[in-house]
């Protein structure tokens, strides 16, 4: 991966090392992980279906994953509850979080709900659903806050 | 035998008992939603969830997962109970909060579970989903935002009711239950589904609305709508009864009960007899219980006993016919019939006219014949125990009689009578069961050569072996509540009486000259001729609109009664309510009358009838039991016509006075019976 991206290494934003299903990790820890299972594992991502994602820095993580929420809502099939119920709200609340729409508390409540879904699901769906969310709250809280303090400071609003 | 650990507490399970059915043994409550014990498993509400060990360090729905030995479950772990209240939370963010516009108010199961197991405050800031309400014809509401789609009526539609008519059409949250084409559902158990949901999707249309279930007086009581006899709560309010629902009984229907029985009491509302009449100038008119007894005693106190006449209806019940009996005798009279369909059975022969097999037996059965009944119109709960057992797989079903979709496979093997000397191919299959079963319908002795086709069927019994040791397989399915009942008290024809036909007749003929009819109102009133009749019963019918004297009697809801269903098991109702007006329960009313024609009946309390009942037949002595029916010679060998076997029932939700006073019913034949509407003029 090294290699791949050793013309623009400085530019690299976040990698999502296993598919789309697994947390997101940023630079400072690409840096120095070796991409095999344990060392993933360690940092509390996962190989998952082993494709990679990358991303620049001139990438929007927050609506990336977003968008992903979105992937995952689309893909859920009904059957069982947390999933089908829980996917649309991760989602729409990631959407309120890529403007800023929202009150920094709903960050935890939006971790809450991930924790809900994941591991009570008939399927895997709903754990892919959770983790890049959860990856995004542990190393990119301070961008999504920011947002959140930039509307507010706008004077567009705050969320009810 | 596995042993399994719950909460510490260690025991010893079924092989294949489910993780869920092993904490209920350990006395642990597990919530659910979607599991059912009479459906398949489909472990998606989630609600379930328990930590087992060893394992994944994730809970496990416990309804779908088998014990396996030495496993750990734990049910109120920091775990578990984070899982229940996260899908707890989950369920009911898209929920709608009208709890108290909802029929499911107050016996709700998410409503309890969320008392127990959910949060406090909603977290949710999204807008709640609403769902398009879904049209199920005219007996279940539908509001689908409420709908938890834990498919509990989807699985009872396809797997007990036997009509794939219900499914889940998008995905994701955008799932909807619904009939794919928004049809009404075609089951005569549509109404178990209301039972089965456990929030407030589906409820009862004609109930909706009308009160709620904490207001509700329940009596436990026993359904006479059709011969299965089904346990029912009926529940009332003051003197009204205001729904009927099933109660378990599993050696008869289980927890199922078919949507006549359940929906047709708005009928006891409508139509009724509250106070007695007499006709006078050719008009019915109000009458006191005093001027009403004399004018029949009257009639009939010059009259030779051979000139009266007695017929019991399908819904009477055996202290009436008992009381009813007693009184003819006292008069001198041996006409009298409990058939009033004509149907050629023989009041000596148990064996002849009960479900031998039991209801219950039908699941040892392992081929079966319908001769000349559609159990699905007939008894609809015994229909679905015939679907069950041939669910379970190795039992062939055929049928003499028109073909029909009875909701499973069956072989046509015969449209009448002589199919059954031979059965062709399906007679191997029967030779070749076990326990062969055979199903003779009500309306196959109903007709001239009955009498030889009960014949032939039993020769047929006895030749494929259903008769033996421990099995019997020859079964009567009757259709009227009555019927065994009024066979087992010998409401019949005495030495040289006469039967429904031969009253008939003689009325027309004015060899009768007087005719007592307990609830009869299927039989042909315009032949009655200038008879005096006397109409006792709860419902202005057929027959009480050619009665020249009205006796107001009560409806089942209304009095203590005993009842014999088609097995034989003497069941009795309880009162819901007093009867309406002035009316009374039957057997007081005939025992009231006997005393004003000096003729007394030796019995004048309840108990007394009882130990009448018992003393001219001791099956009425052991009450819900069934007791062993010897075999016996039966039926009449004989001619037997070329006639095809015919549908008896021609519309399933009217079938007696109280269905075809319900509007409920009748709005069901509207939307569920199309060709038995009269057609318009814009009809192609």
């Amino acid at each position: 991966m090294q290699a791949a991206c050793a013309s623009s290494w400085d530019n690299l934003l976040a990698v999502i090392p296993g598919g789309s299903s697994v947390p997101v990790l940023p630079k400072s820890i690409c840096d120095s992980v070796l991409m095999d299972f344990d060392s993933l594992k360690e940092v509390k991502s996962g190989l998952g279906t082993a494709a990679i994602i990358v991303m620049d820095k001139s990438t929007d993580i927050v609506k990336a994953i977003a968008r992903l929420s979105k992937f995952y809502k689309h893909e859920s099939c009904g059957q069982c509850t947390p999933c089908r119920e829980g996917t649309g709200w991760m989602w729409r609340v990631m959407e309120r979080l890529v403007t800023g729409d929202a009150r920094v508390e709903e960050i935890d409540l939006l971790l809450e709900v991930t924790t809900e879904v994941e591991g009570h699901t008939i399927c895997a769906l709903g754990d892919a659903a959770a983790w890049p969310i959860q990856g995004l709250i542990r190393h990119f809280r301070g961008e999504i806050e920011d947002r959140i303090k930039r509307r507010a400071g706008s004077g567009s609003g705050v969320a009810a | 035998m596995p042993t399994v650990k719950v909460d510490g507490v260690e025991l010893e399970v079924a092989p294949g008992t489910t993780v869920l059915q092993a904490c209920e043994q350990a006395g642990k409550e597990i919530p659910r939603f979607c599991y059912h014990e009479r459906l398949s498993i489909a472990g998606n509400c989630r609600m379930c969830l328990v930590e087992i060990s060893p394992g994944p360090p994730k809970p496990a729905a416990s309804c779908a997962m088998p014990c396996a030995d030495k496993m750990e479950i734990k049910t109120d772990s920091p775990m578990v109970k984070k899982a229940r209240r996260g899908v707890m939370e989950m369920l009911l963010i898209n929920h709608p909060l009208d709890c108290p516009i909802c029929d499911q108010g107050g016996e709700c199961d998410l409503q309890d579970q969320a008392l127990f197991y959910g949060f406090d405050r909603s977290r949710f800031a999204e807008n709640k989903r609403a769902v398009k309400d879904k049209d199920f014809g005219p007996l279940i509401e539908t509001n689908m935002t409420r709908c938890i789609h834990c498919t509990r009526c989807v699985r009872f539609a396809t797997e007990v009711a036997g009509v794939e008519e219900l499914g889940a059409t998008g995905r994701g949250e955008s799932m909807e239950i619904g009939t794919y084409v928004g049809n009404a559902i075609t089951s005569e158990m549509s109404g178990n589904m209301i039972d089965l949901c456990p929030v407030g999707a589906l409820t009862s249309k004609p109930f909706a609305f009308t009160a709620r279930s904490w207001e509700l007086r329940r009596t436990e009581s026993i359904d006479v709508l059709d011969a299965v006899g089904s346990a029912i709560g009926v529940d009332a309010r003051g003197a009204e009864v205001m729904r009927i629902q099933p109660r378990l009984n599993e050696d008869v229907n289980e927890e199922w009960l078919a949507d006549k029985s359940r929906f047709a009491y708005d009928g006891l509302k409508r139509q009724r007899l509250d106070r007695p009449y007499v006709r006078d100038n050719g008009k019915l008119r109000e009458a006191s219980w005093e001027e009403a007894f004399d004018r029949i005693k009257n009639t009939i106190s010059g009259l030779d006993g051979a000139a009266i006449g007695a017929i019991a209806g399908d819904m009477a019940d055996v202290e009436a016919m008992c009381a009813l009996k007693d009184l003819m005798g006292a008069l001198g009279s041996p006409n009298m019939d409990c058939r009033q369909d004509g149907a050629k059975l023989e009041a000596g022969a148990r064996a002849s006219y009960v479900f031998n097999s039991s209801i219950a037996g039908i699941e040892d059965a392992d081929a079966i014949l319908l001769v000349g009944t559609n159990p699905r119109t007939e008894a609809p709960v015994l229909n679905a125990r015939i679907r069950k057992r041939w669910l379970a797989g190795g039992c062939k079903i055929g049928v003499i009689g028109p073909d029909v979709d009875l909701t499973y496979r069956t072989t046509h093997v015969g449209t009448g009578p002589e199919a059954l000397a031979d059965l062709g191919a399906f007679g191997e299959v029967l030779q070749a069961a076990e326990r062969p079963m055979i199903i003779l319908g009500s309306g196959a002795v109903a007709r001239a050569d009955g009498a030889a086709i009960l014949a032939a069927t039993r020769a047929l019994a006895q030749k494929v072996g259903a008769v033996g040791e421990g099995w019997n397989g020859f079964n009567f399915l009757q259709r009227a509540a009555s019927r065994v009942g009024g066979l087992d008290i010998g409401f019949t024809p005495g030495a040289g009486g006469r039967d429904t036909a031969a009253i008939i007749a003689g009325a027309r003929d004015g060899a009768i000259k007087a005719v007592w009819l307990l609830g009869a109102d299927e039989i042909d009133m315009n032949g009655l001729g200038n008879a005096f009749v006397i109409y006792q019963g709860h419902h202005g019918d057929a027959g009480a609109h050619r009665a020249d004297v009205i006796l107001p009697g009560a409806a089942y809801t209304e009095k203590n009664a005993t009842y014999v269903n088609t097995e034989g098991r003497v069941q009795r109702t309880k009162a819901a309510h007093f009867p309406l007006g002035e009316a009374k329960e039957d057997w007081a009313i005939v025992r009231a009358f006997s005393a004003v024609c000096g003729k007394a009946l030796p019995y004048d309390s309840l108990d007394a009838v009882r130990a009448r009942m018992g003393a001219i037949n001791p099956v009425f002595n052991s009450v819900d039991a069934l007791a062993e029916t010897p075999w016996s010679e039966f039926g009449t060998p004989g001619d037997i016509s070329a006639q095809p076997f015919a549908e008896v029932v021609e519309n399933y939700y009217m079938t007696d006075p109280i269905s075809r006073a319900s509007v409920t019913m009748a709005r069901c034949t509207d939307a569920l019976l199309p060709g038995k509407k009269k057609a318009t003029g814009t009809h192609g």
